[in-house]
């Protein structure tokens, strides 16, 4: 019984052909008594790039976390509400994370390649998926959407450690791309890089919306206006106490409309500079 | 140019206490490097004609010894100028392969769930004071406890299993904490992203993780192993052999160790045993030195800059 629910899922996970890839509702997040962010509702357009800005601590990078469980490996988070993805309640008793991770493939802050050769990075992820025919093939793919394999094509036996910052991060989305997932969450990729390769992977980007659905989380207002289709604003609310600060979305839009015509003050107010 | 005077002033002052301080430094690091080559003056001198042959430097003892090198394989004797330490070496090569056999499985399996997999709870954060508490107690205890379970509970007799398990007992704690050690100076981010490729806990831990640690990990129970072999107390409260005419050829054989050895032969009263005990403890040190060069080299060679 619960198995054909398991396989059902799988197969509603893989063959879903809708628009909205994610729909969040009512969602928030807490870490034990202290709530992180809460009271979200948005849908997430699929082949589109969806940025999260605002201040620190508003719980952009904690709602992220969410979309692929990620805040399950934290202790004492817990989220409330329900987010669907094409269709499935991620937090399902029967859906298993393992399996959300491999459709929803995530980049972190801080570049974090394994301490292996350029290509074991690549082929970790292909191994724990079972993917492991035509190896090399699947390597140089990746390797060249993450717009890499001409620059380490001769060293693919390089410890990946030796490269640079922005090279490291390429490579992170080229082994997030090699498992084949449909979704890429990006956790503030560039905050760590400097212009010239925070420019290659926001170019990167433009050429993996193609295939992939993208939602990033940035600091970088001219990054959510250059790169994003759609943006999502969230700021911290203090509580009347003044003890706690909780983080909420303010207003969800068009990134064309959010970054001219906002609907909300409190936006214009943010994104013009004068407050955050 | 005023300003120039006091300031310089002040200094020769405060570089004056620094000096005598300084001074103070290098004379305890000179304390400790001075006590040590001593006793490795001491010994070397006492032992080194009897391990390696006519040589004369300095106030090395001259001894008439037929063939020196045959002092690590012969077998021991009631003459000290004949008498090996044959089966006390391979009593400790024994010992070494047992601790190691035992150690690793059980040290990094113990230190990879405590660091990884255990819940954060009570019973955890009790095993891991016990840990630190085991790691404390003296030798000699161990020494009791391999009697009353392998020797006679498991019916292991006094043979170099049992000598081999009960220092296995004694270094596992060190063995662990190290081990935990290697594996928590592995960021986080590394287990995040292989999880976030869809690896399990498990394949991260295993596949990522371990991997990473492994050099600190193999670090520590070399460490741990050349603590090992210099002891003496927990082997001769078990029952180890002291007198022993033959080597010792599988596992449930009786069998002595070096430190045994030497302990045994410093206590004659001849003269000349000085000179064969010292022989056995440059084998011993080397023995450590190697062990100890071996961690430092495993230490610098795999060392990653996260």
């Amino acid at each position: 019984m619960e198995e054909e629910n398991i396989t059902s899922v799988n197969e509603k996970l893989t063959s879903f052909d809708g628009d909205k890839v994610f729909s969040a509702k009512d969602v928030s997040v807490s870490y034990g008594d202290f709530v992180a962010i809460k009271n979200v509702n948005m849908d997430i357009t699929k082949n589109k790039i969806t940025a999260f800005i605002g201040p620190s601590g508003c719980g952009k990078s904690t709602l992220i976390r969410t979309f692929n469980r990620m805040n399950d490996l934290i202790l004492g988070a817990k989220v409330n509400g329900t987010i669907t993805y094409q269709g499935v309640d991620l937090y399902d008793k029967i859906v298993d994370p393992v399996q959300v991770r491999r459709r929803i493939g995530m980049v972190f802050q801080k570049p974090n390649p394994f301490p292996k050769t350029i290509k074991e990075n690549i082929t970790y992820g292909l191994k724990v998926n079972n993917m492991t025919d035509n190896i090399d093939d699947r390597v140089e793919k990746a390797l060249t959407q993450a717009a890499l394999w001409d620059e380490v094509k001769d060293d693919l036996d390089k410890n990946a450690l030796e490269l640079s910052g922005g090279q490291q991060q390429r490579l992170c989305i080229a082994r997030t791309i090699a498992v084949e997932p449909d979704t890429i969450l990006m956790d503030e990729p560039c905050s760590a890089l400097d212009p010239v390769a925070t420019k290659k992977i926001e170019d990167l980007m433009q050429e993996l919306v193609k295939e992939f659905s993208i939602l990033i989380v940035t600091h970088n207002m001219q990054q959510a206006s250059r790169s994003s289709d759609y943006c999502a604003f969230f700021t911290t609310k203090t509580s009347d106490d003044g003890k706690r600060r909780t983080g909420e979305l303010v207003e969800f839009n068009e990134t064309s409309v959010m970054f001219t015509t906002p609907d909300k003050e409190l936006t214009e107010q943010y994104i013009s500079g004068r407050f955050g | 140019m005023s300003d120039l005077t006091i300031n310089s002033g002040r200094k020769s002052e405060k570089a004056l206490k620094e000096s005598i301080f300084l001074f103070f430094l290098y004379f305890c690091v000179i304390v400790a490097i001075v006590t040590l080559m001593t006793l490795i003056y001491d010994v070397l001198s006492n032992g080194y004609n009897r391990l390696f042959g006519d040589y004369e430097i300095g106030l090395i003892t001259k001894l008439q010894i037929d063939n020196p090198g045959d002092f690590l394989t012969t077998l021991d004797s009631r003459d000290p100028l004949k008498a090996g330490i044959g089966p006390a070496f391979a009593g400790t090569i024994w010992l070494m392969v047992i601790v190691v056999t035992a150690t690793f499985p059980l040290g990094a399996g113990a230190a990879i769930y405590l660091q990884e997999f255990a819940p954060k709870n009570k019973l955890t954060r009790f095993l891991e004071l016990n840990l630190t508490n085991l790691a404390g107690v003296p030798s000699v205890i161990y020494g009791l406890l391999g009697l009353a379970v392998f020797v006679r509970l498991a019916g292991f007799g006094r043979s170099v299993l049992s000598g081999g398990l009960t220092l296995t007992l004694l270094i596992l704690p060190v063995v662990i904490v190290a081990s935990r050690e290697a594996l928590k100076a592995v960021p986080d981010t590394i287990r995040q992203g292989a999880m976030a490729l869809g690896a399990t806990k498990f394949q991260a831990v295993f596949g990522q993780v371990v991997p990473s640690a492994i050099p600190g990990m193999v670090t520590g129970m070399v460490l741990g192993l050349s603590r090992a072999i210099g002891e003496t107390a927990p082997l001769i409260f078990m029952g180890a052999l002291t007198y022993v005419n033959y080597f010792p050829d599988n596992p449930l054989s009786g069998f002595t160790a070096i430190p045994i050895q030497v302990y045994n032969w410093i206590s004659y009263p001849q003269a000349e045993w000085l000179n064969t005990s010292s022989a056995g403890i440059i084998l011993l040190l080397g023995l450590l030195l190697s062990m100890n060069t071996l961690a430092l080299f495993i230490r610098n060679r795999f060392e990653k800059d996260w």
